[in-house]
């Protein structure tokens, strides 16, 4: 199964350092999320996670290997997309394990702020971050400054970010880690169904046991290496429902 | 786009107003600072102007009476005034001293520059030019006309030396050129203040001609002793030139033919500003570096503060693709906006607090416009830290691991 528009690796090697003292974190990791997809990344601490989703998100660059985006070669062994941040920009969405709002903005500019950095015309951006915000029903704090809003609040507000340019994939690094089960479990539930509404293939980056059981695919990895399972592919309200 | 200074400040408001509020009041101080060289040489330029003299004529071969001590004999002015060109010529004598109120609300010394002019004549060179209370001199003794800053009131007696005077009448804007209050006094009265000297002194003084054998003759005695007991010298003659003359074509031939020096008003002026209070401008000046690379010090430690207190957000920008020129501007928008609210907040100060500096303090826009200009210099220069620690900060920091 190859797909075009979601996000694919190809051998993906990371070396940090040189001779003696040379560490591999990612050793030829393979890897590939179709478009309204969404799947676990699950690995021990130093496994090589964080380096493998720096790499995906365009933060540092591989040693080695390919990596294609929305069929946009971004890496190929040497090569590199000479615009990275604008890459960031546009074709990546990011939810981190802190919402990391910008606390000076209130909650749609917050949103609007990134299709705002494209260039987008200010009233255009701020109506797409008000969609969104209520498709996450969040809509009714829209002027509301980030320190005002509950956790599952900021992390949705955070998620309506991630998801306003549209970007083909989102990187979501321990989205659930600050929240409680039903809310974690939301918040899964929320990004299944902004990825099959707006086609992004997702990847989340978890030790939450409690939402592992959601994904019907997850990428192990260990020793900087990956290794593709089935997951068993729960429905977030069997999950809630599991006593 | 939005501007994420602006919103950075609304957000964060108290902090950036009471941080400039104090950038402000060390700005007013800077411009105060400005101000009161300006005071300074507007006082000597006040001097000039208020003396109403063309041209200042002193003993030889010094700068006057103003900057050196100069005497001249008190009839010297009736051959400048048979000079060709001259209209007016008047003897004049200056004495910085203390003058104490002796009767009158609160007694107390100020210190005051005394000037003798000859009585009744306004208009003269020399005269107070105008009056805002009472009249001019028209006694030949014990009469006084005070400056506003002295404090004295119409009906005070002052007292200078041994003698007491009454104040006739006040002036405004009469000072010399350190700024002090101006009293006027007859020429007389202030000939003999200048030189006069206590019973013991003249005691003492007659002893000791008395015990010279050259001078101890009959008759010759007495006339060296009456000739020690009167002053005969005043201080500078200012004269006043006919219209249409050039006043170096007058003062050429008062050089040449009385032997003495002349001062026109631009040299005049050069010698007040250039040469008396040089030293002073030069302390200033220094006091304004001082103050300037202060302020940039404090410009830049707050914004660099600021700036690191923003290193997860500045990442996370930096991560969803945010330009680091967006950054830099953020930061320089936050610098030039501390600077603004420094400025209006200093600006504010010192024209509130200006008036109550004893000396005279000038707030010239041209000056507060090249402050103004100094300033947003000033914090650029000094977000050039923070920019660069906010430009170093990697993306890769918001995803930690």
């Amino acid at each position: 199964m190859r797909h075009d528009q979601g996000i694919r690796i190809e051998g993906l090697k990371k070396r940090y350092g040189a001779g003696d003292t040379a560490v591999d974190a990612l050793k030829g990791v393979n890897m590939e999320v179709a478009p309204g997809e969404v799947v676990g990344l699950i690995g021990p601490s130093g496994s090589g996670k964080s380096t493998l989703l720096k790499c995906l998100g365009a933060v540092i660059e591989p040693s080695a290997g390919r990596m294609t985006l929305g069929g946009q070669v971004i890496y190929e062994d040497a090569w590199k997309l000479p615009d990275l941040r604008a890459l960031r920009r546009d074709k990546i969405g990011f939810v981190f394990q802190a919402p990391y709002l910008i606390p000076f903005l209130d909650v749609t500019d917050n949103v609007a702020l990134l299709p705002m950095l494209a260039g987008r015309p200010n009233n255009e951006s701020r109506k797409r971050a008000l969609e969104l915000l209520d498709a996450l029903d969040v809509g009714h704090r829209a002027r509301a400054m980030p320190a005002q809003l509950s956790g599952g609040e900021q992390q949705r507000v955070a998620i309506a970010r991630a998801l306003v340019n549209r970007p083909p994939v989102i990187l979501a690094d321990e989205p659930t880690a600050p929240l409680d089960s039903e809310r974690a479990l939301t918040v899964i539930r929320i990004l299944e169904e902004m990825a099959g509404q707006f086609a992004t293939a997702i990847i989340v980056v978890t030790h939450d046991e409690k939402i592992i059981p959601t994904f019907k695919r997850i990428y192990t990895i260990r020793d900087g290496r990956t290794h593709e399972e089935a997951g068993e592919g729960r429905s977030v309200e069997g999950v809630k429902a599991q006593p | 786009m939005i501007s994420l200074a602006g919103r950075d400040i609304l957000h964060a408001w108290g902090k950036f107003v009471f941080t400039g509020i104090g950038l402000g009041l060390l700005i007013g101080v800077t411009l105060t600072m400005a101000g009161v060289y300006r005071g300074m040489v507007d006082d000597a330029r006040v001097l000039l102007d208020n003396s109403g003299a063309d041209l200042w004529v002193v003993q030889q071969d010094t700068l006057g009476p103003y900057a050196e001590s100069s005497s001249l004999y008190d009839d010297t002015w009736r051959r400048i005034l048979g000079m060709d060109g001259v209209a007016r010529a008047a003897n004049i004598t200056y004495l910085t001293m203390q003058v104490r109120r002796v009767a009158g609300q609160d007694p107390r010394d100020v210190r005051a520059m005394v000037v003798g002019v000859v009585p009744g004549g306004p208009g003269e060179p020399g005269q107070p030019g105008y009056l805002v209370a009472g009249r001019q001199i028209t006694r030949g003794h014990y009469e006084a006309v005070a400056d506003m800053a002295s404090g004295f009131a119409l009906g005070d007696r002052i007292r200078i030396r041994r003698n007491e005077y009454r104040v006739v009448g006040l002036s405004r804007r009469m000072v010399s050129s350190g700024g002090d209050p101006m009293v006027f006094i007859p020429l007389k009265d202030a000939q003999e203040a200048q030189f006069f000297k206590d019973n013991d002194a003249i005691v003492r003084q007659r002893a000791r001609t008395a015990a010279n054998p050259a001078l101890n003759r009959p008759e010759v005695l007495q006339a060296v002793l009456a000739s020690q007991s009167v002053n005969p010298f005043v201080n500078a003659v200012l004269v006043q030139i006919k219209p249409g003359f050039d006043p170096e074509a007058v003062a050429e031939p008062i050089r040449r033919w009385q032997r003495l020096t002349v001062y026109t008003r631009a040299q005049m002026e050069e010698i007040l500003v250039a040469k008396l209070i040089a030293t002073s401008a030069r302390q200033i000046g220094m006091f304004l570096v001082i103050l300037a690379i202060v302020s940039a010090a404090i410009v830049a430690f707050i914004i660099y503060t600021l700036t690191l207190g923003k290193i997860r957000e500045i990442a996370v920008l930096k991560l969803i693709g945010t330009r680091n020129r967006t950054i830099a501007a953020m930061i320089l928008q936050q610098a030039l906006g501390l600077g603004l609210i420094g400025f209006v907040v200093g600006k504010v100060a010192a024209t509130f607090w200006a008036p109550i500096f004893p000396k005279y303090v000038l707030l010239e826009p041209g000056d507060a416009a090249r402050g103004f200009a100094a300033v947003m210099v000033i914090c650029v220069l000094a977000s050039v830290l923070a920019i660069r620690a906010a430009l170093e900060v990697d993306p890769a920091e918001a995803i930690g691991g």
